[in-house]
């Protein structure tokens, strides 16, 4: 094995990786729990915890540009970085939309929820596992489980519209809750965009594995 | 684009050594093709079969095809000198001859049986425009060629390579010796030649090839590996051989 330097910096890269979506999953969860729990004091903390996710945005995408740099890598090498550039945008952005629930969560403040979030939280594990399936896949070079996890997108969208029907259900039934009952709907599409964000995801480890630009799960409409 | 140069099943042996096996290979007219791989692959073996290079040392010995639009250079009765001005090379040191700069260009002109002076000379200055050499020597075109720097001696030969009007510029590493800036110049200057002149690169610099050519060949052990758009052989070749030495790998 030559160039044994870069070799290492291209595989510290894929570990630092892994951790900004270990960060971006827990906020997923945690942005729920809190929300679900009424835990204004951890939604507080997610919303200023978000910065250091944007931190490790910006540290790997200069270690991917110092590589390109100094390196010129080429082939699969090259298609990691791409991949690795790509995934931080959509990883940076699962943050947000975590950062984005637990703000829907001060938002409602001491206000009791318009229901017991029940399907919510499905939803949530169901996209945050799918990232983290996704994040193995990155590492496995398995593009079969990263195709399958972007067919899972319908399973949250499901979720999404079942949870939207039943808040419009109750929004009709009782207008004073329309605007805690549209901060839910806000929530819930957090979650949704979550999961299309892992979709990209999945679509850039195929691309790395085998250079083939291809997009899964196209829109139905 | 039509095929320039084509080999079907070539090999060749330097006395009993088989440097190349069975090479089957196709160079795009006005295209640039660069030939990659580690040291020893044959590459450099097989561009100078392309202009029978090897024909000046005894105990070599082709065998297969080598069609050059769709004629066998291969076979016996070839007018080596005509065949060798539609396929000039450039060598990996700027060779000029110790003479002025005119007169390596005009020498090959002679040697093709162009008298006439005016023609020479308006031959030699095309020559120099094309190889992006002449605003920078046309006010000393009489003075010694070994008084250019490096870079300008290898495009003093580009020129005397295209002075003669050939169908195909073979370059072997002909920035080996350069520094970036002359560097720069021969890419650009090889990316401005493929208007003209079919062109074939030996390169140990991948991104050099990855900059000029539109295909690359990949060469180990006297063998083709792969062959394909550089694109693609640079994005996702298809062959771990080539992934692993295009990346580092080995070699």
């Amino acid at each position: 094995m030559t160039r044994e330097a870069y070799h290492k910096a291209l595989k510290d890269l894929e570990g630092e990786l892994q951790q900004m979506a270990v960060m971006v999953g827990t906020a997923v969860r945690e942005s729920m729990d809190a929300l679900k729990g009424r835990d204004l004091e951890a939604s507080r903390r997610i919303v200023h915890d978000d910065i250091h996710v944007n931190r490790k945005r910006f540290e790997i995408e200069e270690k991917c540009v110092r590589i390109i740099a100094t390196q010129q890598p080429m082939a699969v090498d090259l298609r990691i970085l791409a991949a690795v550039i790509n995934i931080i945008t959509d990883l940076e952005r699962i943050g947000d939309h975590a950062e984005g629930t637990a703000k829907i969560s001060l938002s409602i403040g001491d206000a009791p929820l318009v229901k017991p979030l029940v399907d919510m939280p499905k939803m949530a594990e169901q996209a945050v596992s799918m990232l983290e399936r996704c994040m193995k896949a990155f590492i496995d070079r398995d593009i079969e489980s990263a195709r399958n996890i972007c067919n899972e997108d319908d399973i949250v969208d499901a979720y999404y519209d079942k949870i939207y029907g039943e808040l419009v259900l109750l929004m009709i039934e009782n207008p004073k809750l329309i605007k805690d009952a549209t901060y839910l709907i806000w929530a819930a599409h957090n979650i949704e965009r979550i999961a299309d964000r892992v979709t990209n995801i999945a679509e850039r480890v195929v691309y790395m594995v085998t250079g083939k630009m291809e997009e899964m799960n196209v829109s139905k409409y | 684009m039509r095929d320039k140069f084509t080999t079907k099943n070539l090999n060749f042996w330097y006395g009993e050594k088989h440097a190349l096996k069975g090479i089957s290979l196709s160079m795009k007219e006005k295209e640039v093709t660069a030939l990659i791989g580690p040291s020893g692959c044959g590459k450099t073996t097989f561009l100078r079969c392309l202009n029978r290079m090897h024909d000046l040392y005894p105990g070599n010995r082709y065998e297969g095809e080598i069609l050059l639009d769709g004629k066998n250079i291969l076979e016996k009765g070839l007018d080596l000198i005509k065949h060798r001005s539609r396929v000039g090379m450039v060598f990996q040191k700027p060779t000029p001859f110790p003479m002025s700069m005119y007169d390596n260009i005009a020498f090959g002109l002679k040697l093709m049986g162009v008298k006439s002076k005016s023609e020479i000379t308006s031959r030699v200055e095309k020559a120099l425009k094309d190889s992006a050499l002449w605003e920078e020597i046309k006010d000393r075109l009489h003075e010694p060629a070994l008084s250019l720097s490096g870079g300008q001696q290898q495009r003093l030969c580009i020129a005397r390579a295209v002075a003669v009007e050939p169908d195909v510029i073979l370059m072997d590493e002909p920035c080996s010796a350069l520094d970036p800036v002359a560097t720069a110049k021969i890419e650009d200057l090889i990316t401005d030649l493929k208007q003209n002149y079919t062109v074939v690169i030996v390169t140990h610099n991948m991104q050099q090839a990855a900059r000029v050519s539109q295909y690359t060949g990949f060469f180990m052990l006297g063998e083709v590996i792969e062959f394909d758009t550089t694109e693609k052989i640079f994005t996702a070749p298809s062959n771990k051989l080539t992934e692993d030495y295009i990346t580092g790998r080995f070699g």
